[in-house]
């Protein structure tokens, strides 16, 4: 038995392959998923300081903010097109990140207590248990970026270039794929204290350095080349051109080479975080 | 109780461990544990704190991953994270897996669908357990309202309410009065009848130990023995002489020398195995002077005194953890 035992370091599935899958079907799966996604919005509702402060940052943000730069910036060969133009689809992203932070922190809380470990020893997989995750912040963060673009008038938005299909796409896929990015590193962080570290030195800067405050035009080349690799600038990017429209998002700063990469970048980010949320979260320990 | 023991035991084990072994970092937490749970029974795994109760408890879980060993069910090898043994078990853990926002009905229909229940029958089994439970009248309260009994009491609900073969607890009682212990494995045993359940729980309580059907005694990640708590109690022979000293351990070291005793000191009072216990006390109360000795109790043994015999350990004191390994591997 101890040669047996020293030869076997790792951990293993307790010997036997899984001798039955039939029981794990899709609609187990789909169950699982969704009892966590309904959880999480239920959750929302019943937080009511929770639900003005989504409502409420958002638009103080893009106000105080926006407004403060206002004098000292200048949008080149924009015609009409102010600071409040330019930074209003940064805010979109900035409540998509903030909303998957948050979803990401109640992951943390849910592992030390017993909730997660219990959804963890059922019979649902690790897969389907991150979906229904990352779909319920998803659902809020949408929840609250279209309420927040019902200012998209004021922010001079037009019906004229308004593409309702593009800004859903591209707000559904940055909050998949932020949503498991967030999942990935709070799975190996632990703690909340540690997960409010990696938020002001990873998440805050890749949102600063998105394009959602100053355009990236102009950007050293390896700054250049962090930028590219920065999912939230293709969520700025695509949530700018499907409220100004192709034109005058470049003329507001948009990088030549994401122009209509937006949507498919996003896809591949959000299928590599939720996949290595996944994959995190299914490593039995 | 007894009747269960006898009708079960010529039947096959429901639950099988064999040489089950998880490690950390060169710690041996669970080393080769082999046990067979029969149906209908609760099991209690006794030990204290690090002694691998609750490392057993979250492999069977399926939450760490065992090192060597396999696992069986009604005869069958599966693999812990198999999505059929995973739907055999019911599970309380440590911490609450109750959802603090959520009313009690609504944990509870969280936990049917959890594990595939949907519909109609999901609602006939939460308002069944609501009821077994006693706690139908207000399953529209959030939990965050309730009472550490009432909780427990709904954990359990919530951990049965897709009607499971297997409970699996883990100090399952902890931080609870005495009157919620009773109230709660009140509940247990009934729902234990009325749904056909095989319980294993880990625990480090002696009243806990003593209502279970069978213990199985861990110390240092290795069973010890495993019977039941009678047959436990009667393998120590006599009673249990316990003296209160102001100097304990001067006395039990006289109590070895002048009185050929096997005296030890636990938790400051010296304690004596003896078989004619009463014979005793005019001896040892007539052997020292007035002032050695401050209270001389008799009793029968508890398993507390059971498991001190098996281990050298108390029940009641936690294994240290800072320094494990050395103290460990003997």
């Amino acid at each position: 038995m101890s040669a047996e035992l020293s030869a076997a370091p790792e951990p293993m599935n307790a010997g036997a392959p899984a001798v039955s899958d039939a029981p794990r079907t899709l609609a187990l799966q789909w169950a699982t998923v969704r009892v966590l996604m309904m959880r999480d919005i239920v959750r929302f509702f019943r937080q009511p300081s929770r639900v003005v402060g989504a409502l409420a940052q958002p638009v103080l943000f893009w106000f105080v903010i926006g407004s403060g730069f206002a004098g000292s910036f200048r949008v080149e060969g924009a015609q009409g097109l102010g600071y409040q133009q330019f930074f209003f689809p940064g805010v979109v992203t900035m409540v998509l990140l903030f909303s998957a932070i948050f979803a990401t922190i109640t992951v943390i809380e849910d592992r030390r207590e017993g909730f997660l470990q219990a959804v963890l020893a059922g019979p649902g997989s690790r897969l389907a248990v991150v979906l229904g995750k990352a779909l319920g912040s998803s659902a809020i963060a949408l929840l609250q970026a279209s309420l927040f673009l019902l200012l998209a008038p004021l922010a001079g938005v037009s019906a004229a270039t308004l593409n309702v299909p593009l800004l859903l796409a591209v707000m559904v896929l940055s909050a998949l794929a932020l949503t498991g990015m967030g999942m990935s590193l709070a799975w190996w962080v632990r703690s909340s204290a540690g997960y409010h570290a990696v938020m002001s030195i990873v998440l805050l800067p890749m949102w600063v350095l998105s394009g959602a405050m100053f355009p990236l035009k102009g950007a050293d080349t390896w700054l250049a080349w962090v930028m590219r690799l920065n999912p939230m600038r293709y969520s700025v990017e695509g949530v700018r051109r499907a409220l100004y429209g192709a034109e005058a998002s470049m003329a507001l700063g948009a990088s030549s080479s994401s122009a209509g990469l937006e949507v498919p970048v996003l896809v591949a980010f959000a299928a590599v975080f939720v996949g290595l949320a996944a994959f995190s979260v299914s490593r039995r320990e | 109780m007894s009747e269960v023991l006898v009708s079960t035991a010529t039947s096959h084990p429901l639950l099988q461990l064999e040489g089950l072994t998880r490690r950390f970092k060169g710690r041996t937490a669970v080393d080769g544990l082999s046990l067979s749970v029969r149906p209908g029974e609760i099991l209690g795994l006794l030990g204290p704190n690090g002694a691998g109760k609750s490392t057993t408890f979250q492999v069977l879980a399926g939450l760490l991953s065992p090192h060597a060993g396999l696992v069986r069910f009604e005869g069958r090898e599966l693999a812990l994270s198999d999505p059929s043994l995973r739907r055999q078990m019911g599970i309380i853990f440590q911490r609450s897996s109750l959802d603090d926002l959520l009313t009690a009905r609504e944990n509870l229909k969280l936990g049917a669908r959890l594990y595939g229940l949907g519909g109609e029958r999901a609602r006939e089994r939460v308002e069944a357990m609501l009821a077994l439970i006693g706690l139908a009248d207000r399953g529209d309260e959030r939990v965050s309202t309730w009472s550490g009994g009432m909780r427990r009491r709904l954990e359990l609900a919530r951990a049965l309410v897709h009607q499971p073969r297997v409970l699996l607890m883990d100090e399952p009682t902890q931080g609870l009065d005495e009157a919620a212990f009773r109230t709660f494995w009140a509940h247990l045993k009934r729902l234990r009848d009325s749904e056909g359940l095989t319980v294993l729980l880990t625990t480090h309580r002696a009243d806990e130990a003593e209502v279970c059907d069978r213990l199985a005694v861990l110390d240092a990640g290795r069973l010890v023995a495993c019977d039941t708590p009678q047959a436990l109690a009667s393998r120590m022979g006599g009673d249990i002489l316990s003296v209160e000293a102001p100097e304990p351990e001067a006395l039990a070291a006289e109590l070895r020398e002048r009185l050929g005793l096997d005296a030890k000191v636990v938790e400051g009072r010296v304690q004596v195995e003896a078989s004619q216990g009463h014979a005793l006390v005019p001896r040892l109360v007539e052997a020292f002077p007035a002032g050695r000795l401050t209270s001389v109790s008799l009793r029968r043994p508890t398993l507390a005194d059971v498991f001190l015999q098996l281990t050298g350990r108390a029940l009641g004191a936690d294994v240290p953890t800072a320094e494990p390994a050395p103290r460990r591997r003997r």
